[in-house]
């Protein structure tokens, strides 16, 4: 084969899949060894799958969720303009459409290879929301207790970090994670896990913590040595 | 024109939304508003003995959804106001026996005949809570001064942004100022800063609410009570009216709230 069974990629709205391959065993193996490359990254994020005009079968459909499901993704819509395929993803109660608005549709910068690009919110991250992106993630706003924000590249918030936030997820031990107000409920960069102290220091100030000596480190911005 | 209908919601139970359902229906009825509350908590009846209108229930709101009923019958008047209207959910029944579009429905046809359309949403995030929401213009999110009631508040919102409902305000209800003043509870500055919504009210803790409640006769009614007044007080501001804050601890506090108008 000359090309790649699929491609993978990181949006705002999830992880989109597009099979090029016409085999659909040699694009679940495609899948399944990128999905076991960046386990961390993955596990909780949905999935996009984008089609061209081809028929997807039942067991197709099937066989895709049933791997999806051992790393806990969600097959959130299958985007494709066959009526055939259109009408029994809709049975199987899968999006065919993405909602207004979605950032999938916008089209991803190509040219940069994943890591290099930038995700830039402007919101309230609230509880049970999740961000999953390959690249670098930059918020205006708070991240509140249960939600999570997982990249591939550095994380940026411009605002309080409560929640959980996860860097380098593919395994990049040099991103860090940076916020004006960083009390998160746990932060992780690459495999390191780390866990605020249980005792608060007095005002907020902006901090970036890093991966120091084995483990992770948080040191207030502008006090380095 | 049709009246303004207003979900209250929380996210978690137990928090007050009951209470304040009927505590906001009396105070908008004392101004002379035409009021309709609607119980949405099919299956765990609980706003028609808060409103001491139990035991004049004839139908409640499935019967009006299954046609058994017209709307006026399903309808009980409340024996204080006679332009305050309560329908009862169904005791017997389950959240299930009701679509998003029987509930817009039911709301649309209240509204035609009131000021203030009142819903009290059952609490969860599941089935119930997103008929109770769909029809609304605005969401009253009730919340405690406790992390559980504020994590799900917050989920609530996250909800009701993304998919781009009704705009929601915030009712902190059960509010104890000693304990706050001891470090012992989250401070008003802390969960309005989370929550990052609209405050429309704090409402102090008041053991005549419980006995209130359990008497069906809401707090609301009552001219002694802290919590009645602060229901009073937001009844006033869903009205449009500019009500001020009561001091309900330092005043840097209120002082910030007033800041930023």
């Amino acid at each position: 084969m000359e090309e790649t069974p699929i491609t993978l990629k990181g949006t705002a709205d999830g992880i989109l899949l597009k099979p090029r391959s016409y085999v659909w065993a040699t694009v679940l193996e495609a899948l399944e060894r990128a999905l076991k490359e960046a386990e961390a990254f993955f596990r909780g994020s949905r999935l996009i799958m984008e089609l061209d005009n081809r028929e997807l079968t039942q067991d197709q459909l099937t066989s895709l969720r049933a791997l999806l499901m051992q790393y806990d993704i969600e097959l959130w819509a299958v985007l494709s303009e066959n009526e055939t395929t259109v009408r029994l993803v809709r049975s199987n109660g899968v999006l065919t459409r993405l909602p207004k608005d979605s950032e999938a549709k916008k089209s991803p910068v190509d040219v940069l290879p994943a890591e290099q690009q930038a995700l830039f919110l402007q919101q309230t991250l609230r509880s049970g929301q999740s961000i999953h992106y390959a690249g670098n993630v930059t918020l205006i706003g708070d991240v509140n207790p249960g939600a999570e924000i997982v990249a591939g590249g550095n994380i940026i918030v411009w605002g309080t970090l409560r929640g959980v936030a996860h860097a380098g997820a593919f395994g990049d031990e040099e991103t860090a994670i940076c916020a004006l107000d960083l009390q998160p409920s746990q932060i992780r960069i690459a495999g390191y896990i780390g866990r605020p102290p249980d005792t608060r220091r007095g005002s907020a100030e902006p901090e970036i913590a890093r991966i120091e000596g084995g483990q992770i480190v948080a040191e207030v911005w502008g006090r380095r040595g | 024109m049709a009246g303004k209908i207003i979900t209250i919601s929380s996210g978690k139970g137990g928090v007050g939304k009951t209470t304040a359902t009927a505590n906001l229906g009396l105070s908008l009825a004392m101004l002379g508003k035409r009021v309709t509350c609607i119980d949405a908590d099919i299956g765990l009846r609980n706003l028609d003995v808060m409103l001491g209108l139990e035991n004049r229930i004839v139908y409640d709101i499935i019967n009006f959804i299954e046609g058994r009923c017209r709307f006026r019958q399903a309808l009980v008047r409340d024996k204080r106001f006679p332009e305050l209207f309560m329908m009862a959910a169904a005791q017997t029944r389950g959240k299930n026996s009701i679509t998003v579009e029987d509930m817009t429905r039911v709301a649309r046809e209240a509204a035609e005949i009131s000021d203030y359309v009142l819903i009290d949403s059952p609490a969860g995030i599941e089935h119930g809570f997103r008929y109770a929401v769909a029809p609304a213009d605005l969401v009253l999110i009730v919340t405690n001064p406790e992390v559980t009631a504020v994590r799900d508040a917050d989920r609530v919102i996250g909800l009701l942004e993304a998919e781009e409902l009704a705009p929601a305000q915030l009712i902190l209800n059960r509010f104890k100022p000693e304990l706050v003043r001891r470090n012992e509870m989250l401070d008003p500055d802390t969960v309005i800063d989370l929550l990052a919504i609209d405050l429309i009210g704090i409402v102090p803790e008041d053991s005549m609410v419980f006995v209130a409640g359990n008497q069906g006769r809401p707090v609301a009614l009552d001219e002694h009570s802290r919590a009645g007044k602060a229901f009073r007080n937001i009844g006033r501001r869903l009205t449009g009216e500019d009500v001020p804050f009561e001091a309900l601890r330092k005043q840097t506090f209120i002082q910030r709230l007033f800041g930023s108008r």
